[in-house]
């Protein structure tokens, strides 16, 4: 019986595999290094003080032309957030998450008079983003758009990896490589660069050109836990801190997971159990 | 629903609903008592987890509707509301996801089950004809399902399914057209996909009714492929078959789970986590796996028209199948040759489902070139693909037609309840 079950489940895992797995393949580029992350795993947790420094990364640095429409703040008081606190369980009335909303300003209408104005955020103002529009963004920026952060590791495909080793792999464009101007050359950027390649046809780089210049750099940032401010560590945490911001109930789900899978397999359990007292008796 | 009614009203209510709507008759006779043979395997289990499925994607839509705003502008941001803002959406929006992609691992193996055991054979013919009718709604259900939350993905895959229409002479233009509601894949779209992908399901639990009406009709086949002649042939549905259903959903659960709690997005595609801009198409645009063999077989054929053809057409084979095997013998178990052809045709599909996901022009075996033909390199993975749909046609047009009339069977047993028997004495 028990081999039965291993060949259906194996039949399953195959279609399920011999199918998704060419799917996720990326293009051209380099395949994402492999970091070992605190949330990955089936008990995965996120590692708060890494959270808030990754967060401290994205408001210094990324937020100066990515927008992350998508996340409130009263968001990184929740629980699993960078500034969750189990004194506050609503998030609104966490002093951490005030005072950072009120350093923001965004739009709104004067209740008044109609005007447009401007005001202090609130806990439950969502990110305000640094271009008014898309064109804005693309005009300020060579005509390339920073995407939204909010979702970026997960439409990514080796998601945090990929944005890890984005930030860590520019470097100096091999010989026979011409860079267009306001193009960066990175081997993990997906891209075609044999139309820059006047190299070995059959040798074309892996990678491509992206128009944000290297945004990392040792000390950029002055972390406030006394962490030493890498290029390698702030890539990590921001890495970290955009896919809290992508999937921020990732621990949640975990958790959940465990308990409903040993629910099942207990379940499962007793019915095989039923199911072979039912049948003793049975020849089939 | 067929034969002699063994049910006996216990209480004055019942004797009393009895005499005016035998509701409970209906459900005694059709889960209770209704005679199943005794020798299902766990393949047989797959009907029940798929009404599961059913069950599990009715639900779960139905909360998602609560929360879910269908139009261009709203849709995208209206999911990140649900994985976010409310109480366990994530849970719900993971598991419908991932349920219509379990919902199609349990009909592949279904209906594989069906074509091995020879489980359209008659007098299984309308139950298989109902059976291809709920997975043809399934398909449909799936592909604007899949454009509901206005990823890129969710609107350029739109966009490449619906142009296919277009292929289609004089009509084909006008047809687009209408079912795009404009002149392109936009607003009133995904608003009339929303309204389908709702209206779809109700349907398909309407056939699912028939397909379970016409399998108590004619009642199961089973692994031997020979009828029940007696009482010995077969045991009651409960508990009997419950049980064994039971313990099958239970199983097919923790593989559910397992997806939906530790790899959410692993069928899913990245792309469709960034929201939909006509104005950037994907560098590959591909479909949710369950639909890339078909994939495949439309990119086989160089002509658009031909290839939309040919995709239709490999649907179409399953609903003539009934009357394309000419074989007397049901079960494969008894048909050494069919099982090898039916063994290849696992492996086509399979092949199909890998060409679906690749970009034709890539090369199968890395880093080598062959001759030219046909505008494509020998190693690539358009040609596994032509050499793989020609398979498959192969397979329903030929090998199934033709094998019947010329191969050797091996000898049926009399009744299901001789072999079962005997295997029995042999291991006492």
């Amino acid at each position: 019986m028990l081999r039965k079950l291993s060949v259906i489940a194996a039949a399953a895992g195959l279609l399920v595999a011999g199918a998704a797995g060419p799917a996720l393949a990326s293009g051209g580029a380099q395949h994402a290094k492999d970091i070992q992350w605190s949330f990955e795993g089936p008990f995965g947790k996120f590692d708060q003080a890494q959270l808030q420094r990754g967060f401290k990364v994205y408001r210094e640095v990324c937020s100066a032309c990515h927008s992350m429409k998508m996340v409130a703040f009263r968001n990184l008081g929740d629980k699993g957030g960078p500034f969750y606190n189990e004194k506050y369980p609503n998030s609104n009335d966490n002093p951490w998450v005030k005072a950072i909303a009120k350093d923001y300003e965004v739009n709104d209408i004067d209740g008044e008079t109609g005007d447009a104005i401007k005001r202090p955020a609130t806990s439950a103002d969502y990110f305000p983003s640094p271009f008014a529009n898309e064109a804005a963004a693309r005009a300020s920026n060579g005509g390339a758009l920073p995407p939204d952060m909010s979702l970026l590791a997960k439409a990514r495909s080796a998601g945090p990896d990929y944005i890890y080793s984005l930030l860590t792999g520019y470097a100096t464009p091999p010989k026979g490589l011409t860079v267009p101007t306001g193009g960066h050359y990175n081997p993990y950027f997906p891209g075609d660069l044999t139309s820059a390649w006047h190299g070995d046809h059959n040798a074309v780089p892996k990678g491509g050109f992206i128009a944000m210049a290297p945004p990392l750099k040792a000390d950029l940032v002055t972390f406030d836990d006394g962490t030493k401010s890498t290029l390698d560590q702030q890539a990590k945490d921001v890495s970290a801190f955009l896919m809290w911001a992508a999937e921020p109930k990732l621990e949640e789900r975990k958790q959940t997971g465990f308990a409903v899978l040993i629910y099942l397999v207990l379940l499962s359990g007793l019915l095989y159990a039923s199911y072979k007292a039912v049948w003793r008796n049975e020849s089939h | 629903m067929s034969g002699h009614s063994t049910y006996q009203p216990k209480t004055g209510f019942e004797r009393w609903l009895d005499a005016r709507l035998p509701i409970v008759r209906l459900g005694y006779d059709s889960f209770v008592d209704y005679p199943t043979p005794r020798n299902l395997n766990y393949w047989w289990t797959f009907g029940g987890i798929l009404s599961l499925c059913l069950a599990s994607q009715l639900i779960t839509g139905i909360i998602l509707v609560m929360h879910y705003t269908p139009s261009a502008a709203g849709a995208f941001a209206s999911v990140e509301h649900i994985m976010r803002d409310v109480n366990y959406g994530w849970l719900i929006r993971y598991m419908h996801a991932n349920g219509a992609s379990m919902f199609f691992i349990a009909v592949y193996i279904h209906m594989l089950r069906g074509l091995y055991y020879g489980s359209y054979k008659a007098p299984r013919e309308v139950l298989w004809l109902l059976g291809c009718v709920i997975y043809l709604l399934m398909m449909a259900t799936a592909f604007m399902g899949y454009v509901l939350p206005w990823g890129q993905m969710s609107f350029h895959g739109a966009v490449v399914i619906t142009n296919l229409f277009g292929a289609l002479p004089l009509v084909g233009e006008s047809i687009t057209t209408w079912l795009w509601g404009g002149f392109a894949v936009d607003n009133p779209t995904l608003n009339r996909f929303f309204s389908l992908h709702y209206l779809l399901p109700f349907m398909i639990a309407g056939v699912v009714i028939l397909h379970i009406w016409a399998l108590h009709v004619v009642g199961q086949n089973n692994p031997t492929g020979v009828e029940p002649k007696s009482k010995a042939d077969t045991v009651p549905f409960t508990p009997y078959a419950t049980v064994k259903d039971g313990f099958a959903m239970s199983v097919f659960l923790i593989l559910f789970a397992f997806f939906v709690f530790y790899m959410p997005n692993a069928l899913g595609h990245a792309d469709n986590y960034i929201e939909a801009n006509p104005l950037v198409t994907p560098s590959h645009i591909v479909p949710e796996w369950y639909f890339l063999p078909f994939y495949a077989i439309l990119r086989a054929v160089p002509d658009k028209l031909m290839g939309v053809l040919a995709m239709f057409g490999a649907i179409a084979c399953l609903f003539a199948l009934p009357w394309l095997d000419t074989s007397k013998v049901r079960s494969m178990r008894y048909r050494p040759t069919a099982k090898i052809y039916f063994v290849f045709f696992l492996v086509a599909c399979c092949i199909l489902g890998v060409c679906g996901a690749k970009l034709p022009d890539d090369p199968v075996i890395p880093h080598l070139t062959t001759f030219q033909l046909m505008g494509s390199d020998l190693n690539s993975f358009v040609w596994l693909s032509r050499v793989a749909s020609l398979y498959y046609f192969a397979f329903f047009l030929v090998v199934l037609p033709v094998l019947g009339l010329v191969e050797k069977t091996l000898p049926v047993p009399d009744s299901i309840a001789s072999p079962a028997l005997s295997a029995d004495a042999n291991k006492g």
